[in-house]
């Protein structure tokens, strides 16, 4: 067993579970989506965007593709809520949380690229 | 890939990347945890963007303060514990970056990483020099002057360093490896249509064997240019088909034998093959007689042989006990009086100091003048850094092995017909030397000539083969060296020779009629050389020079003469 593949696949499984459970719910419900597990979604992107810098193999490539689509989308969605308008409770309107759950999707799908591919390079290696 | 370097870079910076991202992020979520407290005394939020903002100007040491309130005890003991944490983690990458662009490995990897681009972006003809030292330094010097693109590679760092001080008008691609590995040739061009020759010129055979291999292999189109120093490589050279081989102390000992057997010969040969540009100082000629030669070494021994080719008596000045059949040899550096008397000094008509230290050669030759004041003296200088030394003592001929290997590649590599020429001229009677040396001087008076070679086609002169081909004219060999200005004054141009099908014509008559295809060598200044560029290319300029009319140059001209000159019978 190797230490740096179980880091490697934590997060990426992470980054998709986490993503998964935030766009999970009515698109437009700000009830449905949590800020912080949109934080939590982001912080752990960006983590498993920088554990795949520097493979050199084709399916490092990709991988380090699918992971920057990934956090480009949230990213988005990230400007989308500091910009949002406010009510009074502190959540952001039906509209603005459409978009941002639409971008997080996207990026969940990129996510799920990611998970896939980690998958397909498992099942190759014959050791 | 290409910008693997970058990779390279990030891969390495991965943990401190890490470290700074979740430094932020657990920055950011206690600062949107922990209430604070408004000026009205309710509790309040930070907003992420506000927090991710704090964290930003803390991290980085700027210190903008409590922004967008003033914080209370709970945030300021959590703002305390992120200061600390966040600024240790940019530290942490900032030396990680920091020690990455010092880290060897990279810094190699970048700078070869620029090489392969700037050779990649190289769109002309460009020479392969594998090897800068002294030989290198001065054909990359030739061929800077001359116009033509090169790339280096060379084993020394202190090298590389040198090129990068010299002044030259063009940008040369530089990489510091072992030549002697194809990799560091592919990486270099060796596979690049533009890639013209490659000139092996380190200092060591064997490199200089593997580079020439490596070429023959990969690229077998691309002719090599390769520095022997001994006879076996120079043999396993030609076995493999390297084009052109310099041993510069064979090559020595045959203009030693040439400068012995016929003088003529010997300073056309000399006059050709000098640096362009130079003043030309016509060498002494050798006296035949009773010659020492002091070291025996490779290059003693190649000039031993060419002098006693000649039918002439040698003695041989050497510390070490080989004694050789039929060679008288005295034991000694020849640096004292005795072991030169002993070979005959007194009687002798020349000496050559032929040691690889250039102190002990000198000092041989002083005490050489001093038993005997009409020697011809000949010195081998085997370091650039001694000539100051022997310009001042001033032998007849001082051989620089260097040079001669410069010369030789800079001349191929301009001229590859000279070489023929040149063979032709060796085998020649002395009168017909002397024949040409009359009519050279008549048109370079001391200079060292400018040697070119022309094509006539509709590449190398388009006007002279459009004339030639297209509008029927009849153009001789002379026209070519009329002067653009005037077709009555001649230009400072001397025809060496025509290449016909295939044929050396040496020394054409002026009058003889040019041929579409012929190749044609010229010997003059090079103003007289840019010219004839102009009868070359300029297709007005060449109709006049044929046919003595200024033809206009514009179309509408034209169509007003034509009909004009058409009238008149």
């Amino acid at each position: 067993m190797n230490l740096e593949k179980v880091i490697f696949g934590f997060f990426i499984l992470l980054a998709a579970t986490l993503n998964f459970g935030f766009v999970y719910g009515e698109i437009d419900n700000p009830l449905h989506h949590n800020q912080w597990e949109f934080f939590t979604a982001l912080v752990v992107n960006i983590i498993a965007t920088v554990l795949k810098f520097g493979d050199r193999t084709h399916v490092g490539a990709i991988h380090l593709a699918t992971s920057l689509v990934a956090f480009i989308q949230l990213a988005g969605a990230a400007l989308v809520w500091f910009f949002a308008p406010i009510d009074a409770t502190g959540a952001v309107s039906a509209y603005a949380m459409a978009a941002i759950v639409s971008l997080a999707a996207g990026a969940l799908l990129a996510n799920i690229v990611s998970v896939a591919i980690l998958i397909v390079e498992t099942t190759m290696q014959r050791r | 890939m290409k910008n693997s370097t970058l990779f390279l870079g990030l891969r390495y910076l991965r943990g401190p990347l890490i470290v700074i991202v979740a430094v932020f992020a657990a920055g950011i979520a206690g600062l949107v945890l922990i209430p604070g407290t408004s000026e009205t005394g309710h509790p309040w939020h930070m907003t992420f963007s506000q927090a991710l903002y704090f964290m930003s100007y803390t991290a980085t040491t700027i210190g903008f303060g409590e922004i967008p309130l003033t914080f209370n005890d709970a945030q300021r003991l959590w703002v305390t514990a992120v200061i600390f944490g966040s600024v240790m983690g940019w530290a942490y990458l900032v030396g990680s970056i920091l020690a990455l662009l010092r880290d060897e490995g990279f810094r190699g990897a970048l700078t070869e990483a620029s090489f392969a681009r700037a050779v990649h972006g190289l769109r002309e003809p460009f020479y392969l020099i594998c090897g800068f030292g002294e030989t290198g330094l001065l054909v990359a010097r030739t061929l800077d002057h001359l116009g033509y693109r090169f790339a280096v590679i060379d084993i020394d760092p202190e090298r590389i360093q040198e090129l990068s001080l010299l002044d030259l008008t063009q940008d040369a691609p530089s990489l510091c490896a072992d030549a002697r590995f194809p990799e560091h040739l592919l990486k270099a061009g060796l596979r690049k249509t533009e890639c013209t020759a490659v000139l092996a010129l380190t200092n060591d055979d064997q490199a200089n064997l593997a580079v020439a291999m490596s070429v023959r292999l990969l690229n077998p189109a691309t002719p090599v240019l390769a520095r022997a120093m001994s006879r076996e490589v120079a043999a396993n050279m030609a076995s493999f088909g390297t084009n052109h081989i310099i041993n510069p102390f064979t090559r020595f000992g045959a203009y030693l034998a040439l400068a012995l057997a016929a003088p003529a010969s010997y300073r056309l040969i000399s006059w050709l093959t000098a640096l362009p540009g130079s003043d030309f100082d016509p060498p002494g000629v050798p006296r035949r007689g009773h010659w020492v030669v002091c070291g025996y070494g490779r290059f003693g021994r190649a000039v031993v042989a060419a002098l006693r080719d000649q039918g002439l008596d040698v003695s041989v000045i050497d510390p070490g006990d080989r004694p050789v059949a039929g060679l008288r040899t005295i034991k000694g550096t020849g640096t004292e009086a005795d072991p030169l008397i002993a070979a005959g000094i007194r009687d002798s008509v020349g000496i050559i100091a032929g040691t690889d230290d250039d102190i002990t050669n000198l000092s041989i030759l002083v005490t050489a003048r001093e038993l005997n004041a009409d020697l011809f003296t000949i010195v081998r200088q085997n370091l650039q850094a001694s000539s100051a030394l022997c310009d001042a003592f001033a032998a007849d001929i001082t051989m620089v092995s260097s040079e001669i290997v410069a010369n030789d590649c800079v001349a191929v590599i301009k001229t590859p017909r000279l070489g023929d020429f040149l063979t032709f001229a060796h085998q020649q009677p002395v009168f017909w030397a002397e024949a040409i040396l009359t009519r050279l001087s008549a048109v370079l008076g001391t200079r060292a000539p400018e040697i070119w070679g022309v094509a006539i086609t509709a590449v190398g002169a388009p006007a002279v083969y459009r004339a030639l081909t297209g509008e029927g004219h009849v153009a001789s060999i002379g026209d070519l060296a009329r002067n653009p200005a005037d077709r009555e004054v001649g230009l400072p141009i001397l025809t060496l020779a025509v290449i016909r099908d295939g044929t050396l014509i040496p020394v054409p008559d002026s009058v003889m009629a040019l041929r579409a295809g012929d190749e044609l060598l010229f010997a003059g200044t090079l103003h007289a050389r840019r010219e004839q560029a102009r009868i070359l290319q300029n297709i007005n300029v060449c109709e006049y020079l044929l046919t003595g009319v200024d033809t206009p140059g514009s179309w509408l001209w034209r169509r007003v003469i034509r009909p004009h000159s058409s009238m008149q019978p």
